[in-house]
């Protein structure tokens, strides 16, 4: 198609502001489906193509409104997954900023909106769902037009519920965003925005043809990974996969790689045809890297090597996954995972947990590190039993956090933040009762509780979003947990200094709790390398007899005696000491809930 | 022919009320079946006397209250077992009156112990126990006064509202008496029973105090002259016991691992590397006497392993060593050298003990060496 008739464009918006409706209607509209089909958040549904045996979820749909080739390019609704996100809207010239009329701009719609003017695309306000009876559609209005610079009276109004107004968003796409701007006849180039792995098909990816036109049965190279395949398919999605001889300059659509692995066409990257190569990549690939990490154990150690496929199978579809085996001396064998945020651990655990039927047990996550060690080699670090004990300087990542909230609750943001080492960065007001709070904070202060915490402390107003900014030093220390004079490597932890004295007395009195008494008294143990912060005693029990043992009762109280020898051999031994392994679970949960 | 087993244990279920932390089969009332039962009882006797050796070593008569049967059914019983070296009869002290006492005598009765369990009224009241402090000491001396020279008393400790004073005045007033022999347990109470219903959590909450009765037990009997000599027993020793040696005859024969005949409802017996366990049913038990069958049992054959495990774990509940020849297999050599670190164990010579210390521990400790 000329590429003057090609529109490529986005919809961002905060979660429930309306996203998956509008794109609904806009298929509705164009006739993409037809309302028999129609189902609700089509694009949103997993099982697509169950017809065909294969399921894999659109990237980006095409359609035709009046004359034009309309691409919409789905992103990724998290901050986990900015740079997806950013990479997906490089792939527009133009995005729709949805805002629910009755509830304004959120925390997700100042991120999508910055990225959106970052990657210098057109963006078409529109308030979402004026047919609310609490909407307020002007003040939505203004609020929209002020955060992109624009006349409030050109924000579109509609409702994707009910169809209203959607006709006139195609037209503003159409009048509004340019069309693509790339050499049809240069070499070919083609950003890879996504992809995706099915089980017949290999590694899906999804791209937009910046220069020059791709043809079927043609070798390709990823520039940037340089892995090299042949396009199997071209095609597009119209909802469904349509396959296409040929994906030209300014087009959106599918290549089917035949690649087994995900992890070698990554987002970002760079298509180029090997018998024409391009000189030069697009810009921007960066190879993204795990900034949270985690222990995930089975409950059940037999189920070990289902884990270890389950984290396989998924690595295919999700190549931000890092794992690699961890032995923990309390929880067994298990696996470290890297997560690039909180939110994409929750999806791996719920996925491994609802997909693969598996019982986890995950520990407290913590972030990465970068650890200075005296020999001035540099190290990063991803579990605080790697921590070395002595250290020239650490540093920690650190979030750039955008927080709206109603004004009232601005005193108790900023305390929260305080709590949580935070650095205000700046306040402004959206509007008269709403206020947009920037600080920066460390990603250890929000990986925990941070959210639970926000949203509790202003009675869920507050939204949350933010991205990462990089490593700072800080006065950070490892606290290892000893049970009788043995560290015990699980519940190791790294923390700021001044809060080591309360954590470390907190887990020692959990732990004392925890740890049936023993035969002989058993020191607790929170250490900064050599020094004792905290210190508890298990006593030694005193008793412990069968009461009566006769003639009528020997059965009994021998099977009594073997079940507790069992029991034993079931506990873990820290030294000489037997602790259940529900006692570390328990410090764990610690560490996981209410730690402060 | 005549089998090896020298001693005999003849259960006698019946009570004049059930107390709340009892899990023992026991009947209430029932007065009609005293005699039925005891008819029972001998026939069972009868078809298992091949077992018997020719002379039995022990006696004893538990229960239940076997003072509470009818006195015409237990001097029937009495006087159709086989003589013994030692026979005991366990019983509550409102039962026993001069004539029972003179009863038990004339019936060849050697040894009597006596329920008591605690000489204050609110403890008392909490176990549900009939009888008070003046009736076991009217109880006692109507023992004495029948000629019994070897008496025991059973005492209950961790009683719910037991303060140490409290274990301190019944530990008196039970030394003041003089008995021969004293078995101290603590009290078990046993989940879904009505006492643990009561007074589970008043006991939980009393665990941390309670704590070192054990210890005040044994260091109160034995400053007082008595042996500890098992677990929850002691007996008197030295000039006290002139000679004699005072432990339960009986008893001692389950923790030394010989075998045993156990007639009755819900009674065990232990013969040749078999286990079994009557049914505590009365009526089914009654009617197979009858019909000239062994009543319904429960058997469980006890391999050499199960026994060699049974011998370490009652074994090392006396005081005396445990001789280790032939139970090595059932020993966690590992355990056992850890122990021995700890000071909660020793061997002497060819045999294994617990130290003072391990002994109050010995429940944990003896699931720590089993293999």
């Amino acid at each position: 198609m000329d590429q003057t008739r090609i529109r490529n464009f986005s919809i961002i918006a905060h979660i429930d502001h309306g996203k998956s409706t509008l794109a609904d209607r806009i298929l509705q509209a164009t006739d993409t489906v037809s309302a028999r089909e129609m189902r609700d958040q089509l694009l949103d549904t997993m099982d697509l193509e169950r017809e065909r045996g294969i399921t894999i979820k659109a990237q980006a749909v095409r359609v035709a409104w009046k004359g034009h080739q309309l691409n919409l390019i789905d992103t990724p609704g998290h901050v986990d997954f900015t740079y997806e996100v950013s990479r997906s809207l490089q792939a527009c010239e133009g995005a729709l900023l949805v805002v629910d009329a009755a509830q304004g701009t959120e925390a997700q719609t100042l991120a999508n909106a910055y990225l959106a003017i970052e990657n210098d695309l057109e963006i078409l306000p529109v308030v979402n769902k004026i047919d609310l009876p609490q909407a307020n559609p002007d003040a939505a209005a203004a609020e929209v037009a002020d955060l992109v610079g624009e006349d409030a009276a050109r924000v579109l109004r509609i409702s994707a519920k009910t169809g209203e107004g959607v006709g006139d968003v195609l037209d503003a796409v159409v009048e509004r965003v340019p069309p693509p701007a790339g050499d049809p006849d240069a070499p070919a180039r083609a950003l890879i925005f996504d992809s995706t792995y099915d089980q017949y098909r290999g590694v899906l990816a999804f791209v937009r043809v910046v220069d020059g036109s791709f043809r079927t049965r043609e070798p390709l190279r990823a520039m940037a990974q340089g892995t090299r395949f042949e396009a199997e398919e071209l095609g597009f999605f119209s909802p469904t996969m349509r396959a296409s001889a040929t994906l030209a300059a300014g087009e959106v659509g599918y290549v089917v790689t035949g690649l087994k692995d995900v992890s070698k066409l990554r987002v970002g990257d760079t298509l180029t045809s090997e018998r024409r190569p391009a000189a030069e990549p697009l810009p921007g690939y960066k190879d993204v890297k795990p900034m949270v990490f985690a222990g995930l154990f089975p409950t059940d150690s037999d189920d070990y090597p289902e884990l270890r496929d389950a984290l396989e199978r998924l690595k295919l579809n999700d190549a931000a996954l890092f794992y690699e085996p961890e032995t923990s001396q309390a929880l067994g064998f298990g696996f470290r995972c890297g997560f690039l945020g909180l939110l994409h651990m929750e999806i791996v655990r719920e996925r491994l947990e609802r997909e693969f039927d598996l019982d986890l047990l995950v520990t407290a996550p913590n972030v990465a590190y970068r650890v200075t060690a005296k020999t001035a080699e540099e190290v990063e670090v991803h579990n605080p039993a790697e921590m070395p004990r002595e250290f020239e300087r650490v540093e920690e990542p650190y979030v750039k956090a955008s927080i709206i909230v109603p004004k009232e609750y601005v005193g108790a943001v900023m305390e929260l933040n305080n709590d949580r080492r935070g650095r205000f960065e700046g306040m402004e007001y959206l509007s008269e009762e709403r206020v947009h709070l920037t600080y920066e904070l460390p990603l250890a202060e929000i990986v925990l509780d941070y959210y639970d915490q926000l949203k509790s402390r202003t009675r869920g107003y507050a939204s949350f979003d933010y991205d990462l900014a990089g490593f700072r030093e800080g006065e950070l220390v490892r606290v290892d947990v000893l049970v009788a004079g043995e560290p015990v490597d699980a519940l190791s932890l790294i923390m700021h200094r001044d809060g080591a004295y309360a954590r470390g007395k907190a887990l020692v009195e959990r732990l004392k709790e925890e740890i049936p008494r023993q035969f002989f008294d058993v020191p607790i143990q929170a250490a900064i390398g050599s020094r004792v912060i905290a210190r508890e005693t298990v006593k030694a029990r005193r008793k412990d007899v069968l009461a009566k043992c006769y003639g009528g009762d020997i059965s009994r109280k021998r099977k009594l005696l073997e079940k507790q020898k069992e029991g034993k051999k079931r506990m873990k031994q820290v030294g000489s000491v037997e602790v259940p392994q529900e006692a570390f679970l328990a410090v764990l949960n610690l560490n996981d809930g209410a730690r402060r | 022919m005549s089998g090896g087993v020298r001693h005999l244990y003849v259960h006698l279920p019946f009570c004049a009320a059930r107390c709340g932390y009892c899990d023992f089969v026991t009947l209430v009332g029932r007065e009609g079946e005293h005699e039925p039962y005891v008819e029972a009882l001998l026939a069972e006797l009868a078809l298992e006397r091949s077992s018997l050796d020719r002379e039995l070593d022990t006696i004893f008569l538990g229960g239940g209250t076997p003072t509470y049967t009818a006195p015409r059914a237990l001097e029937r019983l009495l006087a159709a077992l086989p003589p013994a070296r030692e026979v005991t009869v366990e019983a509550n002290p409102e039962t026993v009156t001069p004539r029972l006492a003179a009863l038990l005598r004339r019936a060849g009765v050697t040894r009597v112990s006596l329920g008591v369990q605690s000489f204050q009224p609110h403890l008392l009241h909490a176990l549900e126990r009939r009888a008070d402090a003046a009736a076991v000491r009217t109880a006692f001396h109507a023992l004495r006064d029948a000629g019994f020279d070897n008496i025991s008393l059973d005492l209950i400790y961790g009683v719910p509202g037991q303060s140490a004073s409290d274990l301190a005045h019944d530990l008196d007033d039970a030394i003041a008496l003089a008995p021969e022999h004293l078995s101290c347990y603590e009290l078990e109470s046993k989940p879904g029973t009505r006492f643990a219903h009561a007074h589970g959590d008043e006991l939980a909450r009393q665990a941390e105090a309670m704590e070192g009765y054990f210890e005040q037990v044994v260091e109160t009997l034995t400053h007082a002259g008595y042996r500890w000599y098992e677990t929850a027993n002691f007996c008197r020793g030295g000039v006290a016991a002139g000679g004699r040696d005072l432990r339960s005859r009986h008893n001692l024969a389950y923790w030394l691992g010989r075998d045993y005949l156990g007639l009755g409802i819900g009674a065990v017996s232990t013969v040749g590397g078999v286990r079994w366990r009557n049914a505590p049913k009365l009526a089914a038990y009654v009617a197979a006497a009858r019909a000239g069958r062994v009543p319904p049992r429960e058997v469980e054959p006890l391999d050499d392993d199960v026994r060699r495990r049974e011998r370490l774990l009652l074994g090392l509940r006396l005081d005396e060593p445990l001789p280790l020849h032939g139970v090595e297999s059932a020993l966690d050599a590992g355990a056992l050298a850890r122990l021995e670190r700890l000071g909660l164990a020793e061997r002497r010579g060819s045999g294994l003990t617990l130290t003072r210390r391990g002994r109050f521990l010995g429940g944990g400790v003896t699931a720590e060496l089993i293999a």
